[in-house]
């Protein structure tokens, strides 16, 4: 129990999605011009990220992984068709996400209207296909994976309405006019990530 | 942020018979180096951008991989573009550009087995980079395949030019080789020289494209407003 734990506070502060591995950064940047769209946003990544990581771990434990077809048949244990991960993690982001907004559009319009166009770009945001490739690349088990995605998912939604705080006040400010809107964007967010660096001391 | 962001693509070509290097699709393969790079100034495909450019040998290699699957994925993409439903287009360009992403990920594991493994997830991100699918969706689904193939390297190479300047500074700055080999003379350090250690960290990159836009804009004015 402690082992996940451990695993969850490294995801949303030590291995920060944003800030150590600059995944979703597209979106990060370019959904933080105000804190209410940007908390529907982070809303949003972690609800998908919790729905599609274990979905591509059961993918690539039962379909994709060496001898992971046994269960079929006992002649196709040796097969392995890692190399189709890309294609398949990507084609369950993309049909989970479709799927999601079908659902959320007939149950919850109220919901819909509000993360309405973050939906589908969320289907391009490199953190959600990003989780599934780590998850794949440390080989962690179910539930880690579970563990992992949840807290990759709120280290984005933490760096997006933090990033969005901050350039809110930034309007206010007298930036160099090169500077302002995405330079200064760039400049704040390396601030922010020497910060979150000082989380990497921790051992756990 | 997909096409959102993006310049509108600079007219259909309407003559039948233009040249292969007609000045409008010089436009298109130069364009994306300045004036509208993709990094810079349509904000996209940042995510990988930053994450491999803490050498400069695996950030030529992601570069090149980038530009190859911009270019194919736009020639395809466009060739197919009358036949695609509109519905469950982003699907299928994800499949495409999947594909050739598998390609180029087996290539790299096949004979660089160890600029591959530095790259780790970064090579099936690719996937997922909004340079492509903002190229894809903004350009290949409404130009003919030519065009859409020459805005396919542009991009890629606007990118890369970003990638590898990025990579140089933090480098030298960082480790003083260059390329692995050594550029930072030995006298320095007897002097009391030492290597930047903040520029191998994450952030350095952000700070360098930060500088970089900042450059970039008071040099050309009409791009201050873009986003």
């Amino acid at each position: 129990m402690q082992h996940l734990i451990n695993l969850f506070v490294k995801a949303v502060f030590v291995e920060n999605v944003i800030f150590a591995f600059f995944l979703g950064m597209c979106s990060f940047l370019a959904v933080s011009k105000k804190i209410k769209t940007a908390f529907g946003l982070g809303l949003a990544v972690i609800f998908v990220m919790v729905l599609t990581t274990p979905l591509n771990y059961l993918i690539l434990r039962y379909v994709l992984g060496e001898g992971a077809l046994g269960w079929i048949h006992p002649a196709l244990a040796t097969v392995d068709l890692t190399f189709l991960a890309f294609i398949l993690f990507i084609s369950t982001i993309a049909g989970a996400v479709q799927l999601v907004e079908m659902v959320i559009e007939k149950y919850a319009p109220s919901l819909y209207s509000s993360l309405g166009i973050f939906l589908p770009l969320i289907t391009v945001n490199c953190s959600i296909l990003g989780a599934a490739l780590f998850m794949q690349e440390r080989e962690y088990n179910f539930a880690e994976t579970a563990v992992f995605s949840l807290g990759a998912g709120t280290g984005f939604f933490l760096a997006i309405v933090l990033l969005a705080a901050i350039r809110e006040r930034l309007r206010y400010s007298n930036i160099p006019e090169p500077l302002q809107g995405l330079g200064i964007a760039m400049i704040v967010t390396a601030l922010m990530g020497m910060a979150f660096l000082s989380f990497s001391g921790f051992q756990l | 942020m997909i096409a959102e962001s993006t310049p509108k693509p600079a007219g259909i070509p309407k003559k039948k018979n233009e040249g292969l290097f007609s000045k409008k699709n010089i436009q298109t393969l130069r364009d994306p180096l300045d004036d509208s790079n993709p990094i810079t100034v349509q904000i996209l495909g940042i995510c990988s951008a930053l994450a491999v450019t803490v050498q400069v040998k695996p950030a030529l290699i992601m570069a090149l991989g980038v530009t190859v699957v911009v270019a194919f994925s736009n020639l395809i993409i466009s060739l197919i573009r009358n036949s695609i439903p509109n519905r469950i287009r982003i699907i299928v360009q994800l499949i495409i550009v999947a594909m050739l992403v598998t390609i180029v990920d087996q290539l790299l594991k096949a004979y660089m087995f160890d600029v591959s493994r530095k790259l780790s997830v970064f090579v099936g991100l690719i996937i997922t980079n909004c340079i492509v699918m903002g190229r894809l969706e903004a350009f290949a689904m409404a130009q003919k395949p030519w065009p859409a193939f020459l805005d396919g390297i542009g991009n890629g190479a606007g990118y890369g030019i970003i990638l590898i300047t990025v990579a140089v500074f933090r480098e030298t700055l960082g480790a003083g080789t260059l390329l692995g080999y050594k550029v930072v003379p030995q006298w320095f350090y007897d002097h009391g020289y030492v290597n930047n250690g903040l520029m191998l960290l994450p952030p350095a990159a952000l700070f360098l494209i930060g500088i970089y836009i900042w450059w970039q804009r008071s040099r050309n004015r009409k791009l201050i407003n873009v986003s």
